[in-house]
Order: structure tokens, then C-alpha cells, then sequence
């Protein structure tokens, strides 16, 4: 221990003698450090978007859609069918163990007048589970509840965008609007969620009750006055998701009479699917960037081997006293190794700084998320370390195993 | 009591390319504890090479090596540099002072490569300075320091482990005749009043004078070796003494 710190005292003072030098053999480092900061900052940023998306539209959402169906050797396309039903979604929570709600959801679109203004918009025919499902909430007003979908009730809960087009200013709670010439009171406003994955305004939405909306907005499927568009459930967590989705396959397939040969009349998908293909190629960009950066602190090791191995030479007379009094190769190692781990770490920490500061840069210029965490930091210092020490070796080893006779001879 | 250093048939080759030099050829010398040896020879007669053999700074080619009893010519790196760390005390003749320290931590270096804490060093440093009456300069790094300073505080580096032997080569090379008296003072000092063996180098005849014994080489062998008559006033016929070859060991 005394050794170590005489060593970093006597590692110190060499350092200090020769300030200019010390601080561009650090440069290296430091620019090293600084881009791998910044670019696993941007890396983990875009990550964190992602994330926070799959979070807007809810948590461990597992979605249900119809399947294709063949009629008279047309096949029409995914989500057409209308073997969803929402006795299915009843059914659902109630029978798989894994699977927290089910929310049924009709879907339509339709001018929405209040006043003199009107607005085209997405309507939804929905449960009160449909919120809690998605993670909705309402920032005026209330939900509507159990009660109005049971009882076909004319009520509605307006997106922000809804609202902004419709009321401008006012206030638009208790107002009735007019959706396909029928009246609706409006009885909350949803909390804004913002753009979707694939830019869609999540906030130009209005939800009706199911029923109401079927009956009076969306119309009756002709063929199952059952039919829903969509069945949205939550697994019980992110972990049981793989097992809800095989619940509710296995009770949909025996609730929709399919035998074994038969293939699925419904498709299931978790959106963890679709968010861990776009997590995967950003991570793959954040390693390519974080692949380039490394090769700075590459170029700044060298920069360090070759600065002491001149450190070495010129020292070469001290390396041949210092082992006349006793130093053993050891002790020389360590104060060279030393000297370059400490301008490795400090131009490290110096890195971390300016890496930090960039990374911030960025995001304010460029308006990309970063986030850089106390992992990408730790790493930084310990591979800067790591650099000192490996670049470091060559020229200590070098020092230690001098000859003291042609050390001390040395001009 | 077996003699401190005790060196048999000692030779050292040098291989430079085709050619193999031989700097020692065959040397047989044994110092007795306390004493105080002067080598003299002209340039090229191996007296450095056996002074870097007796420091442990080198490896003998063949022939034996007996410093304090132990064994040191097969030793390696690490034990030959313990050796050098407590039984010996180097003085050169350009000081060898680290210009970044203090004379204070120039003393102290020898004790960082021991394998144990000391925690008095500072005591013991100022105490080797005081010795050689540069306790009032402790704080001065080297290039504030005269020729004679910087070789006694280098001396105080030689003593702060408490060597069995010093050796010293060219110490009064780089410096004027009056400073160097002040140096040999030292020396004689530390021979008579803490019993430290002394082995010296020089050229000079008047240095040589101050040791008890003169060792002459010549060709990588010992050519002469007598006592010193002590008695000032005879200090040429101890030079004649000197040119008188002895019988060569075979």
C-alpha cells in the first residue's frame, strides 16, 4: 500500500514535470472516452424512445385480431373475417390464467360536429378495460363505466386533438356533439399520449361505449352482431405474456369449434415482437458507433505506449540508480504501469466529462434522445484503465528490465 | 570471521560480436571486514568491471563471489537487487541525485525498495544528512546544491540502509581538491568511528593514499597489492610500492 501511493506520488511528479506532454498524450484518451460516452449515450437514447413507445401503448399488451377467411375461393385479407366476438373477450380473462383483462373494440371513422365545427376521427367502441389496458387515463372529466356500455349510453371521452379542433379553447365537458347525426355528451378528456411508433396521432381518437357505438356510430355486422374488430388483453406480466398468448389461443381455437387440421381463425400478436426487431437494429447501430469510438481509445493507447516508452529513454539514467538501491522489477514495473494508468484514467474522467457534455450537445441540437447511464460511465474508466495498463506494459516491462550497468552509463 | 567479500578466480567475458573480450581474467581478492580499499589501474583494466561485480550490479561469467558469506554469483534480478539494497552503498562519481527530489527524499529513496514500512524515514534521512553536515539543506533539490553537497548527500543515500560496504567510484572525480579532502574526510570517518567497509576507485594517487590497502589492476588481473605505510610524509614511497608488480595468481 505505501508502495502503490509512493509509486503514484513519484508517477505524479513525472507527469506534472511535463504538463504540455502529459495533456495531449491524455487528449487521445480523452477524445477516445468522449465518443464512446456520446455514442452509447445516443445508442441507449434511442432505446429509451423505443421503450417509452411500447410503454404509451401500454404494458404487456398481447392483441387479438380476426383471421383471413375463404369465401367461395376468395380470400380476403387479415382482420376481415368476424369470428371475434365479445363474448370472447368475456370469456377470456375468465378462463386463462395469465391473462389479466380482455377488452373487446369496434373501430370506425366518422365526421364529428359540435357547433360550426367539424372533425374527421378514429372512433372506438370500448370497455372501460380498454383504458386501464392501454394505459389511458382522463386529464377533465371521467370515464365512462360498466353502466353506459350496458346501457347503450350516448357518452363520450374525446382525444386532445378531438377537443382542440372541435372546442378551440372552450371547455367541452357536458357539451353534446354530434357524431353521424347522433347526439353525445362529452364526459372526459383523455390524458395526451402523443405520436404512436409509426407517427400516428394517438390523441385524434374518440371512445364511445361498445354497444352505443355499434348501434348508433359503426353500424351491425350483418353475418355476427357479436363481432369485434379487435380483442386487446394484458398478460399479468411482461414474463407470463408467452403463456397468455397460448391460453388464449388454445380457449379461442375450442371456443370457434376449429379442429386440429384447422389453422387459426384469429392471429395473435404481443408488441414485444414488434418493438424487439426495432430495439434489436438499434442496438446494432449503437454497437457500430460504440465499435468506431473504441477505435479512438485504441489510437490514444498508442499515443500513451509511445509517450512512455520516451519517458522510458529519458529516464533511463533514474531506471539504472533506482535499481542500484535495491528497486527490483517489480517496483520499476509498477511506477511506470502507474504513470500511464494515471494518464489513461484522468484522461478518462476528462473523456466522461466532455462525453457527457456532447452527448447533451447532441440532444439539444439534433433533438435525439440520450441518456447515459452510471453503467456506460463505470465502463468507461475501467476500459480506459484497461488501455493504460495494456499499453502501458510494453514500455514499463521495458524500463524494469533494463541493465543497471548500461541504465547508469546511459548519456 | 570469514572476510566480507570474499572473490575467487573471478572472469567476466564480454561477447562483442565475433569477438570475445575478457574484461576480468581470472581475479582472486578477499576484503576484510572494516577495511578500506583503494583501486587503481589505468582505463580498461577491469577495475570497473570488478567494482560492478562487487555491487552485484552484474553476473560473473565464471568463478565465485562470497559477499557476507552468501553465494552471489548465481543469484538473479530481484535477489541481486535485495542484496544491493541492504548490504551495499553505491557512491558515484557524477552523485546520481534525482534532480525531481529533495536531498531529504533523494536519502529516503534506498528505503522505498525495502520489503518492510519504515515510518521514521524522515528521522532516519535527516539523521544521514546531519552525518554528513548537510541538515540545513535537506529541503534543497540537487541543482541548488554544490558538487561537494550533492556527493554528500549521496553519501547519506549510501548509509540510510545501513550498508555493510560502500563502494564508491571516482566519488572526488567531479569535484576541486578541497571538496574532495572534505569528502575523503567523510569517508575516513565512517571507515574509523562505524567500522563501514570502504572500497574505492580512483586514479589519483593522493586519494589513494587515504585507504589502508591499494589493489592495482592492469589487463582484467590483479598486478598489485599492498598495504598503505601510514605515515604522510611517505605518501611517494607508497606509489613506489604500488609500481612494484606483484606475483600474479595463475
Amino acid at each position: 500500500m505505501k508502495k502503490l501511493r509512493q509509486s503514484m506520488r513519484i508517477a505524479f511528479r513525472a507527469l506534472t514535470m511535463n504538463k504540455l506532454r502529459s495533456a495531449l498524450t491524455m487528449l487521445g484518451i480523452v477524445i477516445g472516452v468522449a465518443s464512446v460516452i456520446a455514442t452509447v449515450a445516443i445508442g441507449s437514447g434511442a432505446t429509451q424512445r423505443i421503450q417509452d413507445q411500447i410503454a404509451s401503448i401500454g404494458s404487456n399488451i398481447i392483441i387479438v385480431i380476426p383471421g383471413s377467411t375463404t369465401t367461395s375461393g376468395v380470400r380476403l385479407g387479415t382482420g376481415n373475417a368476424v369470428t371475434l366476438s365479445e363474448a370472447d373477450a368475456k370469456e377470456l380473462p375468465a378462463q386463462c390464467p395469465d391473462v389479466a383483462l380482455a377488452a373487446p373494440l369496434v373501430r370506425g371513422g366518422a365526421q364529428v360536429v359540435y357547433g360550426n365545427n367539424n372533425w374527421a376521427t378514429i372512433i372506438y367502441g370500448v370497455t372501460p378495460d380498454y383504458l386501464t389496458i392501454r394505459e389511458l387515463s382522463v386529464a377533465d372529466g371521467a370515464e365512462f363505466t360498466q353502466q353506459d356500455v350496458d346501457g347503450a349510453n350516448k357518452v363520450a371521452v374525446l382525444g386532445k386533438t378531438v377537443v382542440d379542433n372541435l372546442f378551440g379553447g372552450a371547455d367541452a365537458i357536458g357539451q353534446t356533439i354530434r357524431i353521424k347525426n347522433v347526439p353525445f355528451a362529452v364526459v372526459g378528456i383523455l390524458t395526451p399520449k402523443g405520436q404512436s411508433s409509426q407517427g400516428q396521432d394517438q390523441d385524434d381518437v374518440i371512445l364511445l361505449p361498445i354497444s352505443t357505438a355499434k348501434r348508433k356510430v359503426i353500424g351491425i355486422n350483418a353475418a355476427n352482431a357479436d363481432a369485434v374488430n379487435t380483442i386487446m388483453m394484458q398478460a399479468k406480466s411482461g414474463t407470463q405474456i408467452p403463456a397468455a398468448q397460448e391460453e388464449a389461443q388454445a380457449l379461442l381455437r375450442q371456443r370457434h369449434h376449429l379442429q386440429t387440421v384447422e389453422a387459426d381463425d384469429f392471429t395473435i400478436r404481443n408488441l414485444q415482437e414488434l418493438f424487439a426487431a426495432q430495439e434489436a437494429s438499434s442496438s446494432i447501430m449503437a454497437i457500430m458507433l460504440a465499435a468506431v469510438a473504441s477505435v479512438s481509445l485504441v489510437v490514444g493507447g498508442i499515443g500513451i505506449m509511445n509517450i512512455m516508452l520516451i519517458s522510458v529513454r529519458e529516464r533511463t539514467r533514474e531506471i539504472g540508480l533506482r535499481q542500484a538501491i535495491g528497486a527490483k522489477t517489480r517496483d520499476i514495473l509498477t511506477q511506470f504501469l502507474v504513470e500511464a494508468v494515471t494518464l489513461s484514467i484522468a484522461g478518462g474522467l476528462v473523456g466522461i466529462v466532455l462525453g457527457i457534455a456532447a452527448s447533451s450537445v447532441i440532444s439539444r441540437l439534433a433533438g435525439w434522445a440520450t441518456a447515459v447511464g452510471p453503467g456506460a460511465v463505470l465502463l468507461a474508466v475501467f476500459f480506459s484503465g484497461l488501455v493504460g495498463i495494456g499499453f502501458g506494459y510494453y514500455p514499463a516491462r521495458k524500463a524494469a528490465y533494463l541493465d543497471p550497468i548500461e541504465a547508469l552509463r546511459y548519456e | 570471521m570469514p572476510p566480507l567479500i570474499d572473490v575467487r578466480d573471478l572472469k567476466k567475458t564480454y561477447q562483442l560480436g565475433e569477438v570475445t573480450v575478457s574484461a576480468l581474467a581470472g581475479v582472486t581478492v578477499s576484503i576484510e571486514r572494516g577495511s578500506y580499499v583503494a583501486i587503481m589501474g589505468p582505463s580498461g583494466s577491469g577495475k570497473s568491471t570488478f567494482m560492478n561485480l562487487l555491487g552485484c550490479l552484474d553476473r560473473p561469467t565464471s568463478g565465485q563471489y562470497l559477499l557476507d558469506s552468501i553465494p552471489v554469483e548465481g543469484l538473479d534480478r530481484d535477489h541481486l537487487a535485495e542484496i544491493r539494497n541492504q548490504k551495499i552503498g553505491f557512491i558515484f562519481q557524477n552523485f546520481n541525485l534525482l534532480p525531481r527530489m529533495s536531498a531529504l527524499e533523494n536519502v529516503e529513496l534506498p528505503l522505498l525498495y525495502q520489503d518492510h514500512d519504515t515510518p521514521d524515514a524522515d528521522d532516519l534521512a535527516e539523521h544521514a544528512l546531519m552525518l554528513v553536515g548537510l541538515a540545513h539543506r535537506e529541503h534543497n533539490f540537487p541543482a541548488q546544491l554544490s558538487g561537494g553537497e550533492q556527493q554528500r548527500v549521496a553519501i547519506a543515500r549510501a548509509m540510510i540502509n545501513k550498508p555493510e560496504i560502500i563502494l564508491a567510484d571516482e566519488p572526488t572525480g567531479a569535484l576541486d581538491s578541497r571538496t574532495s579532502a572534505e569528502i575523503m574526510n567523510i569517508f575516513e570517518r565512517l571507515n574509523r568511528t562505524q567500522g563501514i567497509t570502504i572500497v574505492l576507485v580512483t586514479h589519483s594517487d593522493e586519494i589513494a593514499t587515504h585507504a589502508d590497502r591499494i589493489i592495482g589492476f592492469r589487463d582484467g588481473l590483479v598486478v598489485s597489492d599492498a598495504p598503505v605505510i601510514h605515515s604522510r610524509q611517505t605518501s611517494e614511497k607508497v606509489v613506489a610500492v604500488l609500481r612494484v608488480p606483484v606475483e600474479v595468481p595463475q
